[in-house]
């Protein structure tokens, strides 16, 4: 147990230091939200109608979660990577603890999706989002932020380990994560859906969490949403956990 | 417990889809010899590399490295090999340095003695140089040298070199193949498994041959070349149109009906002694015109070919197949 977690590390130690080494990457999870934030505050902003709230402080929350989901694909590029370059096989043929190379890919996600956070935060603060409840809140609500993100890059550790190439990846990734935080509270209000859209949006996990998180942090009703997003996300990772642990196994060949 | 084979293979099967990749191979190396495992694409030799490596479980049979069985006793094999390959697998972001202290930690080792052998490898492999640049930018030949350094950091007494030099050009082949000399002087057993004759007769104490996933043929490079019954003579003529009355006049120096292709005719003689007059003297009586005559031993290449009927880098349409279903079942 101690092996697997100074394995675990020493893995997401090595992805920290990756990506240090990709701007590109690094340009990815930083100055693109940030163009998106601006892009619905000022674009499309001023067209969405939020009542009660301004719409910076009802984006921030959504764009912040979405943003989280965007933070897996580090793992599943970078595990797709480690597959195709025999790099995984070097790691399979290592002493080491069975479940570090996983694990490290997603803890080391967690050290980016901070970075994120911040980074969307700032900007967020900076165009005018306030936080409307207490130190406490704010904080738990990124603490959900940061186990939901966590959750996720199980799902693209999963996909990263199916996927045949770098391109495959981006595009199961984009089918997968496009519809799921387009339709969901993220950036409009979900009763301004259609039928059809809106009962997806309800039940769609993304709504869930980025509503918990504007009860955290804007003093949203609260509807048991921070109770059902963690439910979500420790349900996302034991199901998905176990789905990439099983295929790295299989890959393994047992 | 020394006297225990360092590898031991006995009846191996392992099936990708249709495809026997490996089907009933039986292997033994002694301790501190390379023990060639020579094939052509396809043959099996990687599949057998990843069994024994504990990356893939055969389907039937039994192997054992260090006498720890690779399946039941899989974690403890791991402790006892190092593996380094054709694909090079190092972490193209990472330094050199990086890379060999992340694998010496991932050993079990804490960071200060990791990252001293780290240092120790790359002076060894003369990479030193190149100790603090990200791997990406080294050339084949380097990157080959730290996937070799890399397999080496703990030492283990087994090591499995899977085409160590497959895609190098010519200088940087002759530069590993002296890294690989130095190791297993060293008393490490290797296994080296190579498409290239010359590599396996240079490097292996041992060769066994491998096709379509069966073991054809094992022992020393001369007793596989003493196989194909001592030297041969080799006669270029002037004109092809030659090539039938020559075989018929040196037909009576051999037990063996001599082989011509175009200008050139190969005698397997009797006995090398006054050969070379007693041809010259036949063909002149005959008139024949001699470019060149020579006598030689059997070359790997030879055995190869009396062994398998074709040619060790032929790539034949199963062989592809094979090669295909292995790269796929690495990249699933």
């Amino acid at each position: 147990m101690r092996r697997l977690a100074t394995d675990t590390l020493i893995i997401a130690e090595r992805n920290v230091v990756r990506l240090t080494r990709t701007p590109e990457l690094l340009i990815g999870f930083t100055i693109q939200p940030i163009m998106f934030v601006l892009l619905f505050r000022y674009v499309f902003g001023g067209a969405i109608s939020t009542p009660g709230y301004t719409y910076v402080d009802f984006l921030i929350p959504g764009i912040i979660v979405q943003n989280t989901a965007f933070g897996g694909f580090a793992t599943a590029l970078g595990l797709n990577e480690d597959v195709r370059k025999g790099l995984i096989d070097r790691f399979r043929s290592l002493p080491m603890a069975r479940g570090a190379v996983l694990g490290g890919r997603t803890l080391s996600d967690v050290a980016l999706n901070a970075l994120s956070i911040t980074i969307l935060l700032i900007t967020g603060v900076i165009i005018g989002f306030t936080f409307h409840t207490s130190f406490g809140d704010a904080v738990a609500g990124i603490a959900l932020l940061i186990l939901f993100g966590y959750a996720f890059s199980w799902v693209l550790a999963f996909i990263g380990l199916v996927a045949k190439s770098s391109e495959t990846v981006n595009s199961i990734g984009f089918i997968i994560v496009f519809p799921l935080t387009f339709i969901s509270s993220a950036f409009v209000p979900v009763a301004s859906m259609p039928d059809g859209l809106r009962q997806f949006a309800e039940v769609n996990p993304f709504t869930i969490v980025v509503d918990a998180i504007r009860h955290l942090w804007i003093g949203a009703p609260s509807n048991n949403d921070v109770l059902w997003a963690v439910v979500w996300s420790v349900g996302i990772i034991a199901a998905f956990s176990v789905l990439a642990v099983g295929r790295y196994r299989r890959a393994a060949g047992g | 417990m020394s006297s225990r084979p360092a590898i031991e293979v006995e009846g191996i099967v392992k099936r990708f889809g249709d495809v026997r990749a490996l089907d009933g191979v039986d292997l033994v190396a002694e301790p501190g010899k390379v023990l060639g495992l020579l094939g052509p694409n396809g043959a099996g030799k990687t599949t057998l590399v990843r069994v024994l490596a504990t990356l893939i479980e055969p389907d039937r049979g039994t192997a054992r490295v260090t006498g720890l069985d690779v399946v039941t006793e899989a974690a403890r094999v791991r402790e006892r090999i190092g593996l380094a390959g054709q694909y090079a697998a190092v972490d193209e972001n990472l330094t050199g340095l990086e890379n060999l202290t992340m694998v010496g930690r991932l050993y079990g080792a804490e960071r200060a003695p990791a990252k001293r052998r780290a240092r120790e490898l790359l002076e060894r492999f003369e990479l030193s140089d190149a100790a603090d640049r990200p791997a990406k930018t080294y050339s084949g030949g380097m990157r080959r040298r730290l996937d070799l350094a890399a397999a080496l950091v703990a030492e283990p007494p087994v090591l499995f070199l899977d085409e160590p030099t497959t895609g190098l050009d010519p200088r940087s082949r002759l530069g590993l193949w002296g890294v690989i000399e130095g190791l297993v002087a060293g008393g490490t057993t290797a296994l080296l498994t190579t498409q290239y004759l010359d590599e396996a007769d240079r490097l292996a104490d041992e060769i066994a041959v491998i096709d379509h996933g069966r073991l054809i043929a094992q022992g020393t490079s001369n007793e596989l070349k003493d196989r194909l019954g001592g030297e041969r003579l080799e006669v270029r003529l002037e004109s092809a149109a030659d090539a039938v009355r020559s075989i018929e006049v040196l037909a009576p120096m051999s037990d063996e009906p001599p082989q011509h292709a175009g200008h050139d005719v190969t005698v397997a003689v009797r006995d090398t002694h006054g050969v070379i007059v007693e041809a010259v003297r036949r063909l002149s009586d005959a008139g024949i015109e001699v470019e060149d005559l020579a006598l030689r031993r059997p070359t790997l290449d030879d055995v190869f070919l009396a062994l398998t009927g074709h040619v060790a880098s032929d790539e034949d349409e199963a062989g592809g197949e094979a090669q295909e279903l292995e790269t796929r079942e690495r990249a699933a």
